[in-house]
């Protein structure tokens, strides 16, 4: 079946499959937003253990999406995967830093002779959640606002700033995407705290993160929609597969593809629903709109990104090093092989999906926790 | 060239830092998961609240292990982004996919199914917790699969074409990659030696309970279920680890001459079983390799080839040549791989100015020295050979430390059916000073494998030198000192942990 597609088909189907992964890390981040907010809503040490346990039956989910996401680039566009992880240095290192601590602190927080004590694997949980978030979305945002590499005839690439990548935070769009992901976060993990738990109190509380929350991400969002529907963009020729810069391109892929526009539109409405029915009508499912609102909007960002031969990720340093979807994936042979292969993700989405049912079938309370033989 | 040379040692440290540190956590991981699995199994079947208890406890142990598997997991996946930016273009087409892979069908079922083991035992039934248990054991172990898969192509390189127009390889035969020989012999051999290091990791505690005369019943127990399983295990993975050789003899054999110490080739080579190198011995030089050795006659050659009359090259028939045999020296090998490099620059400058004619020559020239390429990036044949003492000395060790386990194993288990094993006090002891040999031995058999094929990323094909990402050495150097220093903190603090745990034993704090 996949044989019969051609190259650039394929390229875009797979430009596809990591909008699809990106948007589901992003909703996981609820789990990020959720540690942050460990002592603004856990006021005693049980309800901090509640939302430890409450987050820890999905952190993990959470971590493996990204490492999934990395995997999905990493053999559909090695370019990508080479230009940016080993360029943009010390940025990534920082996201994996941050990680590497979460991964740490769920399982050793409470633990007896635990070396750093409790506070300190909260703070990693803290940082995870906070920097760790708004690294990620300043990364994501150098794909639209451009990295400094060069690429060289043999495809070998070198990064041209001596601060490796740090410089993308100098940038008040990236920064912005970054907060952005971050209150975004804050407010898919309250209403997840909303869905999965049963204390009066952190619900409650929960309810004003919402709205705290919701006001700080619509002004955010509010500044980088406007930015992003005025700025320059990348666009490329088709035929001779030159890059230039076109202003209003990000407005311009919107209106060339409105199914991706509806998509944008139908995300925000869905994410914004999920935030009135969890405020003003008492609905403890707020979750579920809210997070497909997340995933779409997410898939629509990327793919205006990278759809309409945009190059979504220009080069500062050298115009025509900018990648596109086109001349950074793998061969097409590859990505015939891994689009069998993709076949499987249903399945898989349809097992975690199964098994978070049956597992979240009734709600968390301070008592299971304690008497469970495993907790964190 | 010199910093040049700084990068590609720190990108290769940090490597080797970060990769044998992973490698502390994940062998318990790939074996332990089995054990509490055989364990739970019998729960099941028994309905004996006992056994779930001990489950519990061993599974507790698991979760403190695992989490810390995974820090130094994640860190693993994006080097190859980080600081190998040049063989993630060269390679990646092909080395790519199994990453993938390994993503989708193993490393989300063991995270789904592992929250499940942990925190399902109230809510969800029996069955279908068992199920996850063995879901969470599959699923590591599939993991190791597919990154075997990955390393198994770097050490014997199939099923890909080089493009000159993209200047990197492509995958051409998916099947080739995935049912690579050498893949195989490494999946096997690994995920045995995993057990076995789970193993005694279990008969270890359970022995430091016995010689502290407590918590007999579950230590004894404990004991049966892993000495069994590890005598079994122990054996697959002596015939697995003697079917890695033989595909290294195949493949790699430059490796096979420095994991034994053999610089002049010979036929009926015999096996060192035990020596000491000269210190300062050269290629080319006719100093004594060994200022003692102790040899098994003709057992290298049957290990290798498994032919006793087979004839095994050393270091210096590789690297100088021998007509007699038609291999070629690495100088010629070089010369020919800077044809290769130079016709592939002619190559692209002539397609770019669009003179077709001169651009199909080039091609040509490429071509029948392509075969070579990955030798033209090196600057003097010397380079070409791995560094002898380490790997000899890690080959041997671990071979050793694997005679002593299933020596252990038979005599652990001989002494718990005969209802002897307290009398025997040394046994014990022995039973607990397996655990760091254990350790020791895993990261010697990645130090064996990975050092052994130096220079190479890519056997034969891509140097480390040319690998590794393009930047200032000293981001690099940055880096190594931070995860040196983190890791070291958080196993630190792991070791901790489980000795407190441990010492807790199965009937102790609910925090379990
Ligand atoms: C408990 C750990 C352990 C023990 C006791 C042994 N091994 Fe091993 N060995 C490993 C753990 C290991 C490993 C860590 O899993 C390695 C590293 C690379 C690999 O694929 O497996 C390995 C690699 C490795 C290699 C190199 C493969 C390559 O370069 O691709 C060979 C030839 C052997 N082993 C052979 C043996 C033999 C003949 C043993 C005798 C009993 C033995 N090993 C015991
Ligand atoms: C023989 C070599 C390796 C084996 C058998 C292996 C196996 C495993 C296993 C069983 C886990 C599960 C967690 C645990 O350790 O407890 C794991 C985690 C991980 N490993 Fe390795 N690994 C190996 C080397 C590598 C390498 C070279 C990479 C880089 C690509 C890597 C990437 C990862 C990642 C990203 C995780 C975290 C996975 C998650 O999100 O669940 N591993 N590995
Ligand atoms: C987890 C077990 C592993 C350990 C302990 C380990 C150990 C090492 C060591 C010691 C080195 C440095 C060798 C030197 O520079 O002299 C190294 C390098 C490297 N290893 Fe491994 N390795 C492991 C698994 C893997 C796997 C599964 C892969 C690939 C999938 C891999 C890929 C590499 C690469 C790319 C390098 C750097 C380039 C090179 O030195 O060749 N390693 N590893």
């Amino acid at each position: 079946m996949f044989e019969n597609f051609d190259y650039l088909t394929l390229q875009q189907y797979w430009w596809l499959l990591i909008a699809v992964l990106g948007a589901l890390f992003v909703f996981m981040t609820f789990v990020q937003g959720g540690q942050t907010l460990l002592h603004t809503l856990g006021k005693t040490e049980s309800e901090r253990d509640l939302i430890v346990n409450s987050l820890g039956r999905k952190w993990e989910l959470s971590f493996t999406s990204l490492v999934m996401f990395g995997g999905a680039l990493f053999a559909a566009f090695p370019l990508f995967y080479a230009v940016s992880f080993g360029g943009a240095y010390f940025v990534w290192m920082a996201i994996l830093f941050c990680f590497i601590i979460q991964a740490v602190a769920y399982e050793y927080r409470k633990k007896p002779d635990n070396l750093f004590g409790e506070r300190t694997y909260e703070l990693f949980l803290f940082i995870n959640g906070s920097l760790g978030i708004i690294l990620i979305g300043t990364a994501l945002g150098t794909l639209f606002t451009g990295g400094n590499f060069v690429v060289d005839e043999m495809h070998l690439s070198h990064w041209t700033k001596p601060t490796y990548g740090l410089e993308a935070v100098l940038n008040p769009f990236n920064v912005a995407f970054g907060l952005m992901l971050f209150f975004l976060a804050r407010i898919l993990g309250s209403l997840y705290f909303i869905n999965n738990i049963d204390e009066e109190d952190i619900r409650n509380r929960a309810l004003a993160i919402v709205k705290r929350c919701t006001i700080a991400f619509l002004v955010v969002f509010a500044y980088v929609a406007f930015e992003l529907l005025t700025m320059d963009g990348y666009g490329y020729d088709p035929a001779t597969k030159k890059v230039f810069v076109e202003s209003g391109k990000y407005l311009h892929n919107f209106l060339a593809m409105p199914v991706v526009l509806v998509i944008f539109l139908l995300g925000v409405v869905l994410l914004l629903a999920g935030i009135f029915i969890t405020l003003f009508k008492g609905s403890r499912k707020g979750i579920w709109p809210a997070g497909i609102g997340t995933v779409l909007t997410v898939i629509a960002l990327i793919l205006v990104l990278g759809y309409n031969h945009t190059a979504f990720y220009p080069s500062l340093s050298d115009l025509q090093s900018s990648l596109t979807i086109e001349n950074s994936a793998g061969s097409r042979y590859t990505l015939v092989a891994m689009s069998y292969v993709s076949l499987m993700v249903p399945f898989v989405l349809g097992y975690i999906f199964a098994v978070w049912r049956a597992m979240d079938s009734k709600k968390l309370t301070i008592e299971e926790v304690e008497s469970d033989p495993h907790h964190y | 060239m010199e910093h040049i040379d700084a990068l590609t040692d720190w990108s290769r440290a940090q490597f080797a830092l970060t990769a044998l540190y992973h490698w502390v956590f994940v062998p318990l991981t790939l074996g332990l998961t089995f054990i509490v699995a055989i364990m739970e199994t019998i729960y099941v079947k028994t309905g004996d609240e006992w056994w779930k208890k001990t489950t519990q406890f061993w599974m507790g142990l698991l979760a403190i292990n695992f989490a810390i598997g995974l820090a130094t997991g994640i860190i693993m996946e994006f080097e190859f982004g980080t600081n190998w930016s040049n063989y993630s273009w060269i390679v990646g087409d092909i080395f790519g996919a199994p990453l993938a892979i390994e993503g989708i069908m193993a490393f989300f079922m063991e995270s789904t199914f592992f929250a499940v083991m942990f925190f399902g035992w109230n809510r969800v039934s029996k069955k279908f917790h068992l199920l996850s248990t063995w879901l969470v054991a599959i699923g590591s172990n599939l993991s190791a699969l597919w990154i075997l898969v990955a390393n198994g192509w770097m050490q014997h390189p199939v099923g890909m074409t080089f493009n000159p127009d993209t200047a990197r390889n492509e995958m051409a035969d998916f099947w080739a990659v995935l049912f690579n020989p050498n893949a195989y012999s490494k999946f096997l051999h690994t995920i045995s030696s995993g057990y076995v290091l789970a193993s005694l990791f279990v008969i270890g505690i359970s022995s430091w309970y016995l010689l502290k005369r407590r918590d007999i019943k579950f230590a004894k127990r404990s004991i049966v279920v892993a000495a069994s399983f590890g005598l079994l295990t122990s054996l697959f993975m002596l015939t697995t680890g003697d079917d890695s050789a033989h595909r290294v003899a195949l493949n790699q054999p430059m490796k096979l001459a420095a994991m034994e110490g053999l610089y002049k080739g010979e036929d009926r080579a015999s096996i060192v079983a035990f020596g000491v190198l000269t210190p300062d011995k050269k290629p080319g030089d006719e100093k004594e390799t060994f200022l003692f050795s102790f040899e098994i006659p003709y057992a290298l050659s049957f290990l290798g080839y498994h032919k006793v009359d087979a004839f095994v090259p050393g270091v210096d028939d590789l690297l100088f040549g021998n007509e007699k045999l038609g291999i070629m020296s690495v100088a010629q090998k070089i010369e020919r791989g800077k044809e290769a490099v130079t016709a592939l620059k002619r190559y692209k400058e002539a397609k770019k100015a669009n003179d077709m004619p001169a651009a199909e020559a080039a091609r040509k020239v490429f071509e029948a020295n392509s075969e070579y390429m990955g030798y033209g990036y090196l600057k003097k044949p010397e380079e070409a050979v791995p560094n002898v003492p380490m790997t000899f000395y890690a080959f041997h060790t671990m071979v050793g430390l694997g005679t002593l386990f299933i020596a252990l194993f038979f005599m652990i288990l001989y002494a718990a059916m005969t209802n002897t094993l307290e009398k025997r006090r040394w046994l014990l002891w022995g039973g607990v000073i397996s655990i760091p040999l254990g350790y020791l031995a895993q990261e010697l058999g990645w130090i064996t494998a990975e050092v052994g094929r130096q220079p190479w990323a890519i056997q034969d094909m891509l140097p480390v030198g040319m690998a590794t990402s393009n930047m200032a050495s000293s981001n690099v150097m940055i880096t190594f000192w931070l995860f040196a220093i983190l890791f070291t903190a958080l196993l630190i603090a792991e070791v901790k942990i489980m000795t407190k745990q441990i010492s807790m034993g199965p009937e102790g704090g609910h925090h379990v």
